[in-house]
């Protein structure tokens, strides 16, 4: 079975949430729409307090290329304009809305009529990406218009979907491959044409045995569609480890996908082209699992976009008892969060509830030299180093040995025997070599 | 004697002093030739290598000095102007005077004052905290305790108070040399004029927030109200972006700022106590 | 909602490692061997391991605890091991007081001095068994022969190794065929009945727990297969220029501390390289210099010798040797 060859780890899988079905969230009372859900420049505000807005409309427009539209997710009234701890942990601009009713902007097709066919030219689609607001889906919601604008003399040859979904606990990219295939597939379709290829290939990661098979059952009818089964191993929805299993390329380091002729996309982003291409329909909504071990209920909704956390947990039985810890993402990437009164975004697919006694970390003790930080390392780098490296503020070094490479999937750290908070200080030592790297080139360029 | 043992003190003796000879002459050869005044000027500094001065390590310094033409902005934060005048003397140049200053933490964010909403579990260290949220309080200006300014100072003159959970500094041990300063992600120390006695007044607080958040935030924000700025009679207090500043070189110690605030964010630090001002602030506390 | 949340930066899961599970794992691995060691040597083998498990643990937490003012970490089963590996390298019937001396060395000069776990450069057994060999060599190379496990600790009879006998008889001019007669067979020798130190002598055991040590993920195959391979193909090819006056193969690896030098001592995590290229080439250069100093050099054994000698370049090994980076760009010129 296709994976990719160096490092890796197979953390517990604890889908408990794989069988059930999508259910639809209950609009709350209010939601507090942040207007930066996007990787790039923040979007502006173009609403008012007291406006009266409509779902769908058009709330906060996207400032440059690399920006993307708000929508809002609801229809009512805008309480105030202000700031909102998110679930970076910091406090970020955002729309207040009371709710009134549901009423949704005109343009919207809001029939359940499956459309497969494509009859938006390529230009056409690209705006309806960037007019609908959309961003990469996977967590990383880079804008999606961006990422489809291929670079002057580079070309794409095949666009891999991204459907492992390799976080524990999460699924609801699982459910929507089995649920919603068809659309899934259609704007698997309409991304080929956005990108102009011929071939198209998902991964799924082999625990999704069903979605596998109904998919493959499905893409016979989807010209260059093929789907590919993925060994189970932490971090294969990784782009780059992605893209070295299907195809065998590797991505030179400090560059992307485009530069080995590949573009990757999430099924939930797929999902959400094709609602934004046949249906006319924004981005103010998506699919996000709620689990947790100690949950009543764990299930999969349909969310709108600015509804607070609590409001799933609420869905999913109440808060139990013993939560210790509320992540927004996977465990191994997601970022905890403060309190339950922080919105859904677009790149929210999953809220995992952790026993206390789970998220405790684990008492440090001194390295132990055993290697296998480094021989889980799915980009062939050190770990230990790195981390000893930022420690001692060692920075210079740390960029040789190729600090700035890291995607911080948390390997190192979840296998280190001694609990050492490796990531805590490879992201420093990384966050650090990239701004004096960037200093550097800015002064380089005031010289010349 | 055994004549192994014999040849072997006379070969390591022969081979020890061809070693010397040719050491002898390489270091001859090889010696760079320093003005030796560098040494005399080095040799008055405190030898502490702590970077204060802004070069780096006491020789730096040394060659610094005898090379530059005045000794404007330059200046031995441990040696003081004792240090400077005597150098000054050596090499026949004039030190200008430099108040000495001490370092002086703009926040009083005690878990009595500020109240924690989360729980911090990561890695010990302030600029990873820093880098992953607001904090464990709803202040995201406020210090977080974990000691990247204790763990920089070479003086020993810092240290976490296990009940107020924020660094605190020993001025007979601070000499103001900036690296407690430069460790701070939030830039929440400040190098202040050292004033006599020691005395200190300043507004421990650094958030910019509105004042009706960061009053939520924690008991002793400084919310911008501007009393302090009007009953100033020296006009040492602005207020900028929601916050109020003393400048220590307008400040005459006149305290009437303190007793002003109603928030108690300015704070005054070695003082006689007051017999009733002190009442009306034990009023103000407890209302 | 009454309880605040914690919060820290991601991952937030860990794996099921710790430090301690992985020392254990070792000490379970190394049971079989032990098993053997009291099967052949009796009483003595108990004493000599307990004593040099109780003096390491000793040793540790007094040094910990009074000298260098640190908290004590004796729990975390790295002296445990380091007892029980100095124990396997030592005759069963060695005087206690020479026991505790090289746990001394093994602990406070090898392990202690340069920071406790994860800083010191040579492996802490190996630093105390040649400590005891260069001080006590007499009692150090007095082995006992397999006497039964009801052995008095003081009552075994002692003989010389296999790989002496094959050393002084080479040396006599003796050729292999009238040395097979006076070595133990091979079946013998992977039963472990042969004189030797105690962890020493049973192959069997010990490979029995390097399967044990893969199978928990304790430590990768490679390391001792290029150690015991290395050793295989050179002493392969010196067997075959000249049968005569060189062991065969199987002899070598079967005897002396070859199997649990490189299965156990050679496999310490903190003074082996830290990245699967530059543990090939460490194992490598063990092998040969073990056959270099087993045929060419003074002493029978050279395994502990070659270890600390490799052990010296890890550091050089680590900064030279680096994992392939996902994504080099191959440069041009």
């Amino acid at each position: 079975m296709k994976t990719f060859p160096k490092g890796g780890i197979h953390p517990p899988e604890n889908k408990l949430t794989s069988g059930a079905a999508i259910k639809l969230l209950p609009i709350p009372e209010s939601v507090t729409i942040p207007v930066t859900q996007h990787i790039g420049a923040p979007a502006s505000v173009i609403v008012n307090k007291g406006d009266y807005v409509k779902t769908g409309q058009l709330i906060a427009a996207a400032q440059g290329f690399v920006s993307a539209n708000v929508h809002s997710s609801v229809s009512g009234k805008i309480n105030k304009i202000d700031t909102i701890v998110d679930s970076s942990g910091y406090k970020q601009p955002a729309v207040f809305i009371d709710v009134e009713g549901d009423e949704w902007i005109d343009s919207i097709d809001r029939s359940s009529e499956i459309i497969t066919s494509v009859t938006l030219s390529r230009e056409e689609i690209m705006k309806r990406c960037y007019d609908s607001g959309l961003v990469g889906m996977g967590g990383a919601t880079f804008p999606l218009h961006v990422k489809l604008k291929i670079p002057e003399g580079k070309k794409c040859d095949v666009l891999i979907i991204n459907g492992v979904e390799c976080e524990p606990y999460l699924t609801a990219d699982h459910r929507l491959m089995i649920e919603r295939g068809e659309e899934v597939l259609t704007g698997v379709t309409i991304l080929m044409k956005a990108l102009q290829v011929e071939k198209a290939m998902i991964g799924i990661e082999d625990n999704k045995v069903d979605a596998i098979a109904h998919l493959t059952k499905l893409a016979s009818d989807y010209k260059g569609i093929t789907v590919h089964p993925l060994q189970i191993k932490y971090p294969q929805g990784a782009e780059k480890q992605l893209i070295k299993a299907l195809i065998k390329r590797e991505v030179p380091m400090g560059h992307l996908p485009i530069d080995v002729g590949t573009v990757v996309q999430n099924v939930a982003t797929a999902f959400a082209v094709y609602e934004a291409v046949q249906k006319n329909k924004p981005l103010f909504e998506r699919v996000v699992t709620i689990t947790g071990k100690s949950l009543d209920r764990p299930g999969n909704f349909i969310v709108r976009t600015g509804t607070p956390v609590s409001k799933l947990i609420e869905a999913a039985g109440g808060m139990p008892e013993d939560t210790g810890k509320i992540l927004s993402g996977g465990p191994m990437m997601g970022k905890a969060v403060v309190n339950t009164s922080i919105p859904v975004v677009k790149g929210t697919s999953g809220i995992i509830l952790v026993p206390l006694k789970e998220s405790q970390r684990e008492e440090i003790k001194p390295c132990i030299r055993c290697g296998k930080c480094v021989s889980v390392c799915a980009l062939g780098l050190e770990p230990y180093l790195m981390m000893k490296l930022s420690e001692k503020g060692m920075f210079e070094k740390a960029e040789i040995e190729g600090i700035a490479n890291c995607m911080e999937c948390g390997s190192c750290a979840y296998i280190c025997p001694a609990g050492r908070p490796i990531l805590d200080y490879v992201r420093l030592g990384k966050a650090t070599v990239i701004k004096m790297a960037r200093e550097r080139r800015i002064k380089a360029q005031v010289i010349k | 004697m055994n004549s192994t043992i014999l040849i072997t003190i006379i070969s390591l003796s022969l081979l020890a002093l061809i070693s010397a000879v040719i050491l002898y002459f390489v270091a001859q050869k090889f010696k760079i030739v320093e003005d030796p005044i560098i040494d005399e000027v080095q040799a008055i500094l405190p030898a502490a290598n702590c970077g204060g001065c802004g070069f780096a390590g006491c020789r730096n310094f040394a060659e610094s000095l005898v090379r530059a033409e005045t000794f404007e902005g330059l200046n031995c934060p441990v040696g003081g102007s004792q240090v400077m005048n005597q150098i000054a003397e050596l090499l026949g140049k004039v030190a200008p005077a430099v108040d000495p200053k001490i370092a002086v933490l703009l926040c009083n964010g005690t878990p009595e004052n500020r109240p924690r909403t989360s729980i911090y579990n990561g890695a010990s260290d302030c600029r990873i905290s820093n880098s992953l949220y607001i904090g464990e309080t709803d202040c995201s200006y406020g210090c977080m305790g974990y000691g990247d300014c204790v763990k920089v100072c070479t003086f020993n003159a810092m240290y976490i108070d296990t009940t107020s959970k924020l660094p605190v500094i020993i001025d007979e041990k601070c000499v103001g040399c900036n690296a407690c300063v430069k460790a701070c992600p939030r830039n929440l120390i400040e190098l202040r004029k050292k004033a006599k006695k020691d005395r200190k007044i300043y507004v421990a607080c650094s958030n910019c927030d509105k004042g009706a958040p960061a009053r939520r935030a924690c008991k002793v924000a400084c919310i911008a109200c501007s009393k302090c700025v009007k009953v100033c009679e020296f006009n040492a207090i602005t207020i900028e972006n929601n916050l109020a500043y003393i400048d220590a070189s307008k400040c005459t110690f006149c305290r009437k700022c303190v007793a002003e605030c109603p928030t108690n964010s300015i704070v005054e630090l070695n003082f006689p106590p007051r017999k009733l001002k002190e009442e009306i602030k034990v009023e103000t506390v407890t209302n | 909602m009454a309880n605040l949340l914690e919060v820290s930066p991601s991952p937030h899961s860990h794996g099921e490692d710790t430090t301690r599970k992985l020392m254990f794992g070792v000490v379970i691995a190394l049971l079989p061997a032990l098993f053997a060691s009291v099967f052949y040597f009796g009483t003595g083998a108990v004493i000599v391991t307990i004593t040099s498990i109780i003096s390491c643990l000793t040793f540790e937490y007094l040094i910990q605890r009074f000298i260098l003012k640190k908290p004590v970490s004796i729990t975390d089963g790295s002296a445990l091991v380091t007892g029980l590996l100095l124990a396997f390298n030592l005759p069963s019937n060695i005087p206690i007081i020479i026991i505790i001396l090289g746990s001394l060395v093994a602990i406070g000069v090898a392990k202690m001095t340069f920071g406790g776990l994860g800083n010191n450069p040579f492996n802490p057994a190996l630093v105390g068994r040649v400590f005891m060999l260069l001080s006590f060599p007499v009692q150090m190379t007095s082995w006992p022969v397999p006497s039964g496990f009801n052995t008095g600790y003081t009552d075994a009879i002692t003989g010389a190794t296999p790989l002496a006998i094959m050393k002084e008889g080479i040396k006599n001019g003796e050729s292999i065929s009238q040395l097979m007669g006076k070595i133990p067979t091979t079946f013998q020798m992977l039963l472990g009945k042969m004189g030797g130190s105690m962890g020493e002598v049973a192959a069997l055991a010990l490979l029995i727990g390097f399967i044990y040590l893969l199978y928990k993920k304790i430590i990768t195959w490679h390391i001792p297969v290029s150690i015991i391979g290395t050793v295989a193909i050179f002493t392969t090819i010196l067997w075959l220029i000249n049968p005569q006056s060189n062991a065969s193969p199987v002899f070598h690896l079967l005897s002396g501390g070859l199997l649990l030098g490189a299965i156990f001592m050679a496999t310490d995590y903190v003074t082996s390289p830290m990245n699967p290229k530059a543990m090939i080439l460490y194992g490598c250069c063990i092998g040969i210099l073990t056959v270099i100093i087993r045929v060419w050099g003074s002493y029978p054994e050279g395994v502990s010798f070659a270890i600390l000698i490799m052990n010296a370049f890890v550091p050089l090994m680590n900064v030279y040797i680096k994992p392939k980076r996902f994504g080099e760009e191959v440069q041009n010129g």
